[in-house]
C-alpha cells in the first residue's frame, strides 16, 4: 500500500531525511517513534505530497506521489501535526467541506459526515463554530477529516496529543480496528501507544531508521530485556554476587539501587542460549546462601528503554 | 418612476446577465473551485471583514462624492469626473483588504497543509479563492447603485458610458486583488500582506499620473540607465487602461491589458505556493 524508497530530504544544508526506505501493507499499523526533529513530521509530510521529497520515491497503492500526485492524494487521509482547522466554520461545515474536497459523491457526503461525526464523538458540538472547541474536540474534528473519505491509506501525525486519558484510549482502539482494513501510520512520543495499537514499529532518529521490529522484538532489543531482577534479604551482597557470577547461565551482574534500605537487588543478565534456565539457578543460589527472597522478576524490556538506549546520542549533544 | 425603469434597463438587466453568465461558468469548473469559492465566499460573510469593507467603501464613495466633490453643483451629467476618477484610488486599499486573508489565513492557521494535500491542484485553490474575493468586490460596486440613481434622477446621463466607468473599476480592482493573491502567499501575517498589496497597487497607479508618466519619458542626465527599467514598470501601470475605459472607450487591448495581468498574477501566486513547499 505505501512504499518508501531511500526518500531524502534536505532543507539549505540541513539534511532532515536521510535515506529512509519501509513499506507499510494493508491490515498494517506502522508506529513512527523518535526524539522530537528526528524526522516524523517531514517524512510524513512527503507521503502525503506535502512537502516534495529531495531525493527517492513514495507510491501509495501504485500512485507516485510526484508523478501521479492526485490519484495518490485521494487514497490518503492526513491528520497534520497541528490539527488544522478553518476556524471560521462549524464542525458539520467542515466536515461537509472535507468530504466534498475529497471526492465524496453528494448523496453520501451526509452519511459521510455522520459517520466520522459518531466515530470521533463529536456529536455534542457538531453545530458549535470550531473557534470556540477546546483542544480535545479541535483535535477530534481534524482527526474526523481525515477517515470522511474512508480512505485506504491513514496518515496520522501524533493522533493522540492534546487527548485525556479515556480519550488516548479511543483513539488507539480505533486506530486499531481501522488497521485490520487500511495502511496507517502514526508518529508519537508516547511508548505505550505503539505497544496498544501497532503492528510494527520504527524509530527514527537525525533522519535515519535506526530499528524496525514488531512492539515484541524492539523491546527485546532493549538491553535489559530478559535479564533477572532478584531482591532479597539476609545474605551479603558481595557474597552473593560471587556465587551468582559463577554461574554458567550468567553473563554478568548489575547492583540496582534498593528502594527499601537493607535488602539486597541485583539484576543478572544471562549467558547467551541460558535465559530460561537462569532463573531456576538463580533460585537455588539463593536457597543454598539462606536468603530471604523477596522479589524474583524476568524483565520483558521496555520500550523506552531501547529508545533511550539508541537515541541516546542526540541528547548528549 | 421613469428614471427608475431607467436604471432598470441599463444596470440591472446587465448585472443579471454578468451573474448568471458567472454562475454557469462555475458550473462549469471542476467541484474542487466549486467548494472552495463556495467555502471563502461563505467566509467573508460570517466574518465582519466583508460587511466593515461594504460599509467603509461606501461610505468613502458615495460619501466623499456627494458631500465632498460636490456632485450636485457639478452639473455634469458624467460621473467620471467626480466619481470614477476617484475609485481606484480607495480601490488601492479596499481590494487588499479584502484579498489580504486569501493565503496568508491558510498559513497561519496551518490549513494550507490540509488543502494542499488534498487531492486537488493549486489552481484549483488559487481559482477558487480568487473568484470568491472577486465576487465580494462585485458586490460592493452593485452597492454603490445610488450614486448612479442619484445622477439618473438629476439629469439624462449616458448610462454606457457610466456602465464601462463600472466594467473599468471592476478590472483595475481585480489587477489589485490579483497583486494582493501573490502577497498573501509569501506571507503568513495578513498585516503585512496589506501593506505589502497597498503599497505595490498604489506603485502601480501612480506610475501612470501624467506627470511621473512625463517624468519618465523624459528622464535624461546620469539616471538616464534607469530609463528602460522605469518605462517597464509604467508599461504595468493600470491608469492609462483605466482611464481609456472609463471615459467609455472600450479597446481590445485594454481589456487584454487587465486579463493578462491578472492571469501572470494567478500564475505568480502557484509559483510563490510551490516555491514555500520546497
Amino acid at each position: 500500500m505505501i512504499e518508501v524508497k531511500n526518500l531524502q530530504k534536505s532543507f539549505g544544508s540541513k539534511l532532515a531525511v536521510d535515506g529512509i526506505s519501509f513499506t507499510v501493507k494493508k491490515g498494517e499499523v506502522l508506529g513512527f517513534l523518535g526524539p522530537n526533529g528526528a524526522g516524523k513530521s517531514t517524512t510524513m509530510r512527503m507521503v502525503t505530497g506535502f512537502l516534495p521529497a529531495t531525493e527517492g520515491t513514495i507510491s501509495i497503492g501504485g500512485s507516485d506521489v510526484e508523478a501521479d500526485e492526485i490519484a495518490a492524494k485521494s487514497k490518503i487521509g492526513y491528520l497534520p501535526e497541528s490539527a488544522p482547522l478553518y476556524s471560521d466554520m462549524t464542525v458539520e461545515a467542515f466536515l461537509r467541506f472535507s468530504a466534498e474536497m475529497r471526492g465524496v459523491p453528494k448523496g453520501e457526503i451526509k452519511d459521510a459526515v455522520d459517520k466520522a461525526i459518531a466515530t470521533t464523538f463529536l456529536e455534542k458540538v457538531r453545530h458549535q463554530s470550531i473557534e470556540t472547541l477546546s483542544k480535545g474536540f479541535r483535535h477530534r474534528t481534524c482527526f474526523a477529516q481525515s477517515i470522511i473519505h474512508d480512505p485506504e491509506v491513514l496518515i496520522l501525525d501524533e493522533p493522540t496529543d492534546g487527548l485525556d486519558p479515556n480519550q488516548k484510549h479511543e483513539v488507539r482502539q480505533l486506530i486499531k480496528r481501522m488497521g485490520k482494513t487500511k495502511a496507517i501510520i502514526f508518529s508519537t512520543h508516547i511508548l505505550e501507544e505503539v505497544e496498544a495499537s501497532c503492528t510494527r514499529a520504527v524509530i527514527i532518529d537525525r533522519g535515519k531508521i535506526i530499528a524496525d521490529g514488531t512492539p515484541d522484538q524492539l523491546k527485546n532489543k532493549s538491553k535489559n530485556a530478559g535479564s533477572v531482577v532478584l531482591r532479597l534479604n539476609g545474605v551479603e551482597k558481595s557474597v552473593l554476587t560471587k556465587e551468582i557470577e559463577k554461574l554458567s547461565e550468567v553473563k554478568s551482574t548489575d547492583p540496582v539501587t534498593s528502594l527499601y534500605g537493607e535488602e539486597v537487588a541485583l539484576r543478572v543478565f544471562p549467558a547467551k542460549g541460558k535465559s530460561e534456565k537462569l532463573v531456576s539457578a538463580l533460585s537455588k543460589v539463593v536457597a543454598e546462601k539462606g536468603g530471604d527472597l523477596k522479589e524474583l522478576k524476568m524483565e520483558q524490556g521496555r520500550l523506552d528503554e531501547l529508545f533511550r538506549e539508541i537515541t541516546k546520542s542526540d541528547n548528549e549533544e | 418612476m421613469e428614471a427608475f425603469a431607467v436604471l432598470l434597463k441599463d444596470f440591472a438587466i446587465p448585472v443579471l446577465i454578468v451573474s448568471a453568465v458567472f454562475i454557469v461558468i462555475l458550473q462549469l469548473l471542476p467541484r474542487e473551485v466549486r467548494t472552495i469559492f463556495k467555502r471563502e465566499l461563505t467566509s467573508y460573510f460570517t466574518s465582519p471583514i466583508a460587511y466593515v469593507l461594504f460599509v467603509v467603501f461606501l461610505l468613502v464613495s458615495n460619501g466623499l462624492t456627494f458631500f465632498y466633490l460636490g456632485i450636485l453643483e457639478s452639473g455634469e451629467a458624467s460621473l467620471y469626473m467626480p466619481y470614477f476618477q476617484y475609485l481606484p484610488w480607495y480601490l488601492v486599499l479596499i481590494a487588499p483588504a479584502v484579498g489580504m486573508r486569501l493565503w496568508s489565513e491558510e498559513q497561519r492557521q496551518g490549513t494550507l497543509e490540509l488543502l494542499l494535500t488534498m487531492p486537488l491542484s493549486p489552481w484549483h485553490g488559487i481559482l477558487g479563492k480568487f473568484l470568491a474575493a472577486a465576487v465580494v468586490l462585485f458586490g460592493m460596486l452593485v452597492l454603490s447603485f445610488p450614486i448612479v440613481w442619484t445622477i439618473n434622477y438629476l439629469g439624462d446621463p449616458d448610462n454606457g458610458v457610466i456602465l464601462s466607468g463600472f466594467i473599468a473599476t471592476f478590472f483595475v480592482s481585480l489587477c489589485f486583488l490579483a497583486v494582493t493573491s501573490v502577497i498573501s502567499a509569501m506571507t503568513r501575517s495578513q498585516l503585512v500582506a496589506l501593506l505589502v498589496s497597498v503599497f505595490i497597487c498604489l506603485t502601480l497607479w501612480l506610475i501612470g499620473l501624467p506627470p511621473i508618466a512625463d517624468f519618465i519619458m523624459n528622464i535624461t542626465g546620469p539616471f538616464e540607465f534607469l530609463k528602460p527599467i522605469l518605462q517597464f514598470f509604467y508599461s504595468l501601470g493600470m491608469m492609462p487602461h483605466f482611464t481609456e475605459l472609463a471615459k467609455g472607450v472600450l479597446n481590445i487591448r485594454d481589456l487584454v491589458f487587465f486579463a493578462s495581468f491578472i492571469v501572470v498574477c494567478l500564475i505568480a501566486t502557484s509559483v510563490v505556493l510551490r516555491v514555500k513547499r520546497a
